[in-house]
């Protein structure tokens, strides 16, 4: 990381180089953004007569509102809301059960050694490996036979077990590089594995937590593909939501309440990331960094 | 209070023998200090006695309890490690009470506890603070608080002063030793230095390649040492060595010089013909102007190292050191003549490397 100290040191024409380029990649990277955002709040005449890269001519929230409470997705009309409660009710305890899960994996992986433990984690990353598409049939019939295909339950286990190889790694990786004296220590102190994982060890983990916690958060977030095949009709998330409101094909085409559904999807991960951005960089630095 | 027998420990990693069956019996509130280059299986040993790790056969009692298969808490023991483990979210209060915790002290008997150890070793200002908040020092004498809060009696460091700078070492080594004397527990402590070995021990046992090739007080370790090993691992500079053979008449052959060894006390009285290896410390070997009769030398170059000196002479192609006052070294001719008090000197077999 480049801390003033290095900026300092850098000749001029350097530090503008280095600012131009970030620049220049932020802009490439907000474009597509700011057509989104610019075209979410246009009135439809706008988008019909003119291309999308006009400024609107007046600013409107309507598209918003429609996209929040009142567009259609298939045969019910009431927006994008529900699919913000089903997506909170599926992320957070998918999220919670695998950093937890991970950590305690990462950690028993890391500094418990056996004689299998490298077998092991070789096994876990196979699971990296295999692309989910290549696991979708086998999972529906895994989930059917425990009775828990298209339900809540179901949702929650699929992105807990799909989320743990890539967990487990990184908590590993993390735990390599703590000191085993300590676990030693409190086993001397004669605290169980449990007791040491929950008492020592998770509470100098917070920066890595933080970590996978947004990278989990993002991915199940942003799930489509088994949201719509193992939610079930009732659990939908948002973004499933979304796809239906975008392709629904009983009313014309209206770009800016897509836009607008789309970013309202998008909203809870920016406010993540907004939020945690401090940790997310302390903890990827730790990571890197062996300190 | 406890003793400690080890009997017969033995550890393999695969085909590679870490302990060849070591045996140590320590007594009841003995100060043992095991003392070994690094791998030589000392750190290893000691976990064994933790229980942090498994020893594949033999028996260890503690307090004539056998402990062999007892988790490293049921022991009886508590442990001070070399980085310190504190545990870096807890403060030092917490650090000091957590095993208490476990073990479901009652509040006011931990928190006792806590104020008479943290008096003890001078640390009650720091209670409230994080480990991150303290400095090398202040973390060892926490780390060694924990250990004591909880003791019964027996307490294990493993080299718990290396990470400290060399003026807070010898002070906390101090400390460490009135500690003991205080207090009276039964202390295993694990150094490659060998001069907390010598100041601090009741007993040290030099340990190499999983052996304990000597197992007596540190100054018998010094002036008496069991083996050729013992002897040039021990001491600074390293002894001297001087390899001839010995004969018959007792006298020890270089070339064509004699060595007279008759003032020297053989092992059994008895002083069979072979190879051999005279050892002699620096401070036991005199110059004296070279005469007939004396074993002559050269001088190569002279050390000063300010309350003494070290001569660096040539004998036979090997250099010798000498310890001498400082004046005497700077009046030192090129040819010198050497006298060993042979009633400190030690001769070794050449072969196995055994005290004749």
């Amino acid at each position: 990381m480049s801390s003033p100290a290095n900026a300092a040191a850098m000749p001029r024409v350097a530090v503008v180089g280095m600012y131009a380029f970030l620049i220049v990649s932020a802009l490439f990277f907000l474009a597509p953004f700011l057509v989104i955002l610019i075209n979410s709040v246009k009135p439809m005449a706008d988008i019909r007569s003119g291309n999308l890269l006009t400024l609107p001519s007046e600013i409107t929230f309507e598209p918003w509102r429609i996209a929040w409470s009142s567009a259609c997705t298939g045969l019910d009309c009431s927006g994008i809301k529900p699919g913000l409660w089903n997506s909170i009710l599926i992320t957070v305890p998918a999220v919670v059960i695998s950093v937890l899960t991970g950590a305690l994996n990462g950690y028993a992986l890391a500094q418990w050694r056996s004689r299998f433990a490298d077998w092991l984690m070789l096994f876990i990353l196979i699971g990296l490996f295999v692309p989910y598409q290549a696991m979708l049939y086998p999972t529906v019939k895994i989930l059917s036979g425990m009775g828990i295909f298209r339900s809540y339950t179901g949702i929650i286990f699929v992105h807990v077990v799909y989320g743990l190889p890539y967990t487990t790694l990184l908590f590993r990786n993390f735990y390599v590089g703590v000191p085993d004296e300590i676990s030693r220590a409190a086993r001397m102190e004669g605290a169980s594995f449990l007791r040491t994982f929950w008492s020592v060890i998770l509470p100098i983990s917070t920066n890595i937590i933080v970590v996978v916690a947004i990278l989990q958060f993002t991915g199940i977030w942003n799930d489509y593909l088994l949201g719509l095949i193992f939610a079930g009709n009732d659990n939908l998330p948002m973004t499933v939501q979304l796809t239906n409101i975008v392709n629904n094909s009983r009313s014309a085409a209206e770009p800016n309440v897509n836009m607008a559904a789309a970013l309202l999807a998008a909203i809870p991960t920016l406010i993540v990331y907004f939020v945690s951005g401090r940790y997310f960089v302390r903890g990827i630095a730790t990571g890197a960094v062996k300190g | 209070m406890y003793n400690i027998s080890l009997n017969k420990i033995r550890k393999t990693y695969g085909d590679l023998t870490i302990l060849h069956s070591v045996e140590m019996e320590i007594t009841e509130g003995e100060f043992v200090v095991i003392l070994g280059s690094s791998g030589c299986g000392k750190s290893t040993l000691l976990n064994i006695v933790a229980g942090l790790d498994t020893c594949d056969s033999g028996q260890i009692l503690i307090g004539d309890k056998d402990v062999t298969d007892l988790e490293p808490s049921d022991r009886d023991l508590s442990m001070v490690f070399q980085s310190y483990a504190l545990f870096p979210s807890m403060t030092v209060r917490r650090n000091l009470s957590f095993g208490m915790e476990v073990a479901r002290v009652p509040k006011a008997e931990r928190e006792a506890k806590v104020a008479k150890v943290a008096q003890l070793l001078q640390i009650d200002a720091l209670l409230d603070r994080k480990p991150s908040q303290l400095s090398g020092g202040q973390r060892q004498r926490v780390a060694i608080g924990r250990a004591l809060v909880r003791s019964t009696g027996v307490c294990l460091f493993d080299e718990p002063l290396s990470n400290l700078d060399a003026k807070l070492r010898t002070e906390t080594r101090v400390e460490l030793k009135k500690l003991h004397n205080d207090l009276g527990f039964t202390m295993l402590y694990v150094t490659h230095d060998q001069v907390e070995a010598m100041t601090m021990a009741d007993r040290v046992a030099v340990m190499n390649k999983g052996r304990v090739e000597q197992f007596a007080p540190p100054q018998e370790i010094y002036e008496k040492p069991a083996n050729l090993f013992v002897a040039s691992f021990v001491g600074s500079p390293e002894i001297n060595q001087i390899a001839g053979h010995l004969s018959g008449n007792g006298s020890l052959d270089i070339g064509k010089t004699h060595i007279d060894l008759s003032g020297y006390a053989f092992e059994n009285g008895t002083r069979p013909a072979q190879d051999a290896i005279l050892a002699v410390r620096c401070e036991d070997i005199k110059i004296v102007p070279p005469a007939a009769g004396h074993i002559t030398a050269q001088l190569d170059f002279v050390e000063l190292l300010g309350a003494d000196a070290l001569a660096w002479v040539l004998y036979h192609g090997k250099r010798l050191s000498v310890r001498m006052g400082v004046d005497q070294a700077r009046a030192l001719e090129s040819e010198v003549g050497l006298q060993f008090d042979l009633t400190k000197a030690s001769v070794f077999c050449t072969k196995d490397g055994h005290r004749l």
